[in-house]
């Protein structure tokens, strides 16, 4: 087990940066979690750590070790793929033992390692048969299976959820999550869901075109996101965000005044904000609230969606209530003026 | 003119059945029977020559070969005389001889060149591999002379060692073209997760690419087994017609110097043609696939 | 005898060692380097072999082959183009007149009755069976097609019994006189090449066969729905598709109809006009022993193919990626 520190890493493809200057610190034992949009370079990162990709400048620490010119196979990393990347022509059994073969390690032992990590994974009966012969799910799991007999330091995970259903998608996510309690090490993830990042992560890097968005924990990206793409990225659905003007405690949206309780720090008064509210922040407000003009409304069961605009600009509701409001009426509403986020228009950081 | 149109669109259908029906129906008959002459056509030359095989000469020089379906008289003395007179006995060894080492090189030498061009990156990676394109086509021809003079120097002709050097050089561009597409397509994630398992190149190619690739090593393995048994100029250049020639060359010159009479001759082509029938008809799967492969796609 | 089973087994050993003397011990060597350099120097440790075996066999001999064309009988003299000036002479002008004759015929023939075959066994349920049949003098030597079409076209003068095949049916069905098939100048060019036919249209089949399959059942179902009829479908939807695919044949027949020895040489030997390019450089080679007129007609035979050399690179360059 081991820490692992990124310093300042950067990566080039034919003249194109895609990563600039990433700086992350992953504690002992930690499950951290890049997510972020396609494209926003997580996964490169993931494989610079991995080795697979060259690192064009910066340093990558593992342990107290610098492993920038070590091959994967130094490393003492294990990655599960997105594709699971099963040895096809292998057994269960040799796909998970194949690592600790070529280390020469003896025969009995390597049974012994597979068939713990078999137990764990409750792949016991699956030994014999070949990747062909099992489910998605089985796969993914003999996939965690060879990592984890290899005893890494570090796992990596990239997207390994992405090509299951649904529902064993929620499974699997449990699965991991305790596997990672069980054996206490670093675990590197990697996903385009936020909802993975929020449900298993200890902390969150949030990435986008190649820069560090944020990283902190779940909850505090949910409650202070950085900027207006944190704020909009993470959390479903989105954050609402609205173009308005600060003045007087008050933020002005067209002609409705939304009060606002904590001061934007580089207060001037007049100055254009973002003024966001997540979804779940607003609440019914019987007679005198803010008019919101419905145009969908979208019942799941559980709770309630409505999606409308509010002076002219549009925002998502999300309801315990039951709402039977139909399109084009109005539903009167209210905001915490607690739970409410500002954002500079020009940098988009937030700024209270 | 509207009108017209729509009505003899209506018309059509009722129009149809009676004369489509009876027009499909000859025009199957039509279909089958042209398939049967050409499959009929196709075979009769090789039937021809199997059922002279067991014809003495004296029927052959009076009658046609399908008067054995009159009269059936077989015999075996054109295969004995073939085998023991006529050195075909030894020519299949020689063939085999040729043949094996040729065809495991070529398959190993494709698959090297193949897994480099295919699974790494570097420059002059797309010039390499175009002159692999180009080399397919080039006339075997061309390279006889030089290399003529080139195993003379080195006092290697009347051995094997040149005929395996030169038809796996001809066959290896080919080769690694056929392959080089499969071995493209293997995903990156397998041979990434053997890396991290800790492979090192060779093992990768030898544990991960060569038993994922079976069945076009198959293909190439085939159809190179079919080019250096078949081939005849190459072997005649370099073994000769004394006692290193291989079937080709031997059937060649009892056919040129009408040596030992045209039922030995026939029963000599037989053994000749025997084993690539066998695989061509058993292992036609792969055939197939090593013809397809190879076709410069348009 | 025994040398031959010494020999094999020397091959089956010395084959494989050839191929990995330098990729093992290469790729310890690197061991040691970073990851960089490995991975710049790896590509070329594993093109090694490979590389030496196409210079040795091919690229080598390419440019000796050039150099020969230029130099006398024994190659040790320059004699500028005399060699190209007699392979263009009134000598080869016959055996250059018969391979244009055989670039023309063969891959027109064979793509025709191919594409035929194609379509034809894409409609009935026994396709297997009966592409089998064309496949199996795929599998023979051309040594063999020779000799199994020399008794095909066996010609007895008339009178006495035929007993070849060809001239049976002939004097049977038509009552005229036997036609000596490889003899008569007429016809025997045309004799040779359907050899070549009936020997390559197996492959031709096989290529045309995917071709067909590989046209969308949809595009021949919205034909006959706009009104199209069989002649139609085939020649606004079928023969488009699959002209690319018909050009691979007949490029692939055009270049073998350059190269071909094996037939002429045990049918004819080239006599009764019937010598071909490559049989020239043989009897050239070995039996005149002129190392530069034979290499003239080995360049000859490289310039005639060179266009679909290119084309074959243009094609697969474009086909993207490479």
């Amino acid at each position: 087990m081991a820490n692992v520190n990124l310093r300042d890493i950067r990566k080039v493809y034919n003249h194109t940066q895609v990563i600039h200057g990433v700086n992350v610190d992953i504690d002992d034992g930690e499950f951290v979690v890049l997510v972020g949009p396609s494209g926003c370079g997580k996964s490169t990162l993931l494989r610079m750590i991995a080795g697979l990709e060259e690192i064009s400048d910066g340093q990558i620490h593992i342990g107290s070790t610098i492993v920038n010119e070590m091959s994967p196979k130094d490393r003492d990393i294990a990655m599960v793929f997105q594709s699971y990347a099963l040895y096809p022509h292998m057994t269960v059994a040799q796909n998970m033992g194949f690592s600790l073969q070529l280390r020469g390690g003896a025969k009995p032992e390597i049974r012994a390692q597979v068939e713990k990590a078999a137990k764990i994974l409750n792949l016991e009966a699956l030994l014999e048969r070949y990747p062909r012969q099992l489910s998605g799910g089985q796969r993914q799991r003999v996939a965690m299976g060879r990592a984890i007999v290899r005893n890494p330091q570090v796992f990596l995970f990239d997207e390994p959820l992405s090509n299951l259903d649904a529902k064993l998608r929620v499974t699997m996510r449990g699965e991991i999550k305790a596997l990672h309690q069980r054996l206490g090490s670093t675990m590197i993830y990697v996903t385009h869901d936020q909802v993975e990042a929020m449900t298993m992560a200890d902390k969150i890097v949030v990435m986008r075109d190649g820069f560090l968005e944020q990283v902190g924990t779940p909850l505090s990206l949910y409650d202070r996101p950085a900027n207006v793409f944190v704020a909009g990225f993470i959390g479903s659905p989105g954050m609402n965000l609205l173009s308005g003007r600060y003045a007087e405690g008050n933020v002005g949206i067209g002609d409705i005044a939304l009060p606002v309780s904590e001061r934007p720090s580089s207060a001037s008064e007049g100055r254009q904000v973002i003024y966001g509210i997540r979804p779940e922040h607003l609440i019914l407000s019987g007679d005198g609230g803010v008019p919101l003009v419905v145009e969908v409304v979208e019942p799941t069961g559980a709770e309630t969606h409505v999606i409308g605009r509010v002076a002219g600009q549009r925002v998502i509701g999300v309801f315990r209530e039951r709402i039977t409001t139909r399109p084009g009426d109005f539903l009167s509403i209210a905001c915490d003026p607690a739970k409410v986020h500002l954002f500079d228009p020009q940098s988009e950081h937030r700024i209270n | 003119m509207m009108m017209s149109a729509i009505e003899s669109r209506r018309a059509m259908p009722v129009a149809a059945p009676s004369t489509s029906r009876l027009g499909g129906r000859l025009k199957r008959i039509a279909l089958h029977g042209a398939v049967l002459l050409l499959c009929v056509v196709w075979f009769t030359p090789v039937l021809s020559l199997f059922v002279t095989t067991f014809r003495s000469e004296s029927d052959s020089s009076l009658t046609g070969w399908w008067h054995a379906f009159v009269e059936w008289r077989p015999v075996l003395s054109n295969y004995v005389e073939a085998i023991y007179l006529a050195g075909v006995g030894r020519s299949v060894v020689n063939s085999i001889v040729l043949t094996i080492p040729t065809v495991l090189g070529t398959v190993l030498f494709s698959a090297i060149g193949a897994f480099a061009l295919a699974r790494m990156r570097f420059r002059g990676r797309i010039a390499v591999f175009l002159a692999m394109v180009g080399f397919q086509v080039l006339p075997p021809q061309l390279v006889l002379v030089p290399m003529l003079k080139f195993f003379l120097a080195l006092g290697l002709t009347g051995t094997f060692i040149p005929v395996w050097i030169i038809e796996m050089g001809l066959t290896v561009p080919f080769g690694i073209f056929l392959l080089y597409g499969f071995f493209a397509s293997i995903p990156s994630d397998l041979v990434e997760a053997a890396r991290i398992d800790g492979a090192s190149e060779p093992r990768i190619f030898f544990q991960i690419i060569l038993p994922l690739s079976g069945a076009v090593l198959a293909s190439l393995a085939i159809l190179q087994f079919m080019i250096a048994w078949n081939h005849l100029l190459i072997p005649l250049i370099f073994l000769g017609s004394g006692s290193l020639s291989p079937l080709t060359v031997q059937v060649a010159s009892l056919a040129q110097t009408n040596a030992g009479g045209l039922n030995t001759l026939t029963a000599a082509t037989f053994i000749s043609v025997v084993v690539p029938l066998v695989l061509i008809v058993s292992l036609q799967k792969y055939f197939v696939r090593g013809v397809l492969g190879g076709a410069v796609k348009g | 005898m025994s040398s031959q089973i010494l020999q094999l087994f020397l091959g089956l050993l010395a084959v494989p060692a050839m191929a990995f003397a330098i990729i093992l011990p290469g790729e310890l060597a690197i061991r040691r380097f970073s990851q960089k350099r490995q991975s710049s120097l790896r590509p070329w440790i594993w093109l090694s072999p490979v590389l030496a075996l196409v210079g040795l066999v091919i690229a080598y001999p390419l440019v000796a082959s050039i150099v020969l064309s230029f130099r006398d009988a024994s190659g040790s003299n320059w004699v500028g183009f005399r060699n190209f000036v007699w392979a263009f002479g009134t000598a080869m002008r016959p055996v250059l007149f018969n391979n244009v004759l055989w670039i023309v015929v063969f891959p027109l023939l064979t793509a025709m009755l191919a594409l035929s075959a194609a379509i034809m066994l894409d409609r009935v349920k026994y396709e297997r069976i009966a592409r089998t049949f064309l496949i199996l003098p795929t599998a023979m030597s051309f040594v063999a097609g020779a000799v199994i079409w020399k008794m095909m076209y066996t010609y007895a003068p008339p009178l006495q019994p035929q007993t070849g095949t060809l001239n049976a049916i002939w004097t049977a069905v038509t009552g005229k006189m036997p036609i000596a098939w490889l003899i008569d100048r007429s016809i025997n060019n045309y004799a040779l090449i359907f050899v070549a036919v009936w020997m390559s249209i197996g492959v031709s089949t096989l290529i045309l066969s995917a071709g067909v399959k590989n046209i969308p059942r949809e595009l021949v179902e919205a034909a006959k729905i706009d009104g199209a009829g069989e002649w139609a479908v085939f020649r606004f939807v079928t023969l488009p598709s699959l002209w690319p695919t018909i050009l691979v044949v007949l490029t692939t027949q055009a270049i073998f109809s350059l190269k071909v020895f094996d037939i002429v040489y045990v049918m004819t030997n080239g006599s009764f006009g019937t010598d071909v390019i490559a049989n020239k450089m043989y009897s050239e080679l070995f039996v005149r022993q002129n190392l530069g007129t034979a290499s003239a007609i080995a360049v000859l035979l490289l310039i005639l193919a060179s266009p679909v050399i290119f084309m074959n690179i243009k094609q697969i360059r474009s086909e993207g990626g490479e």
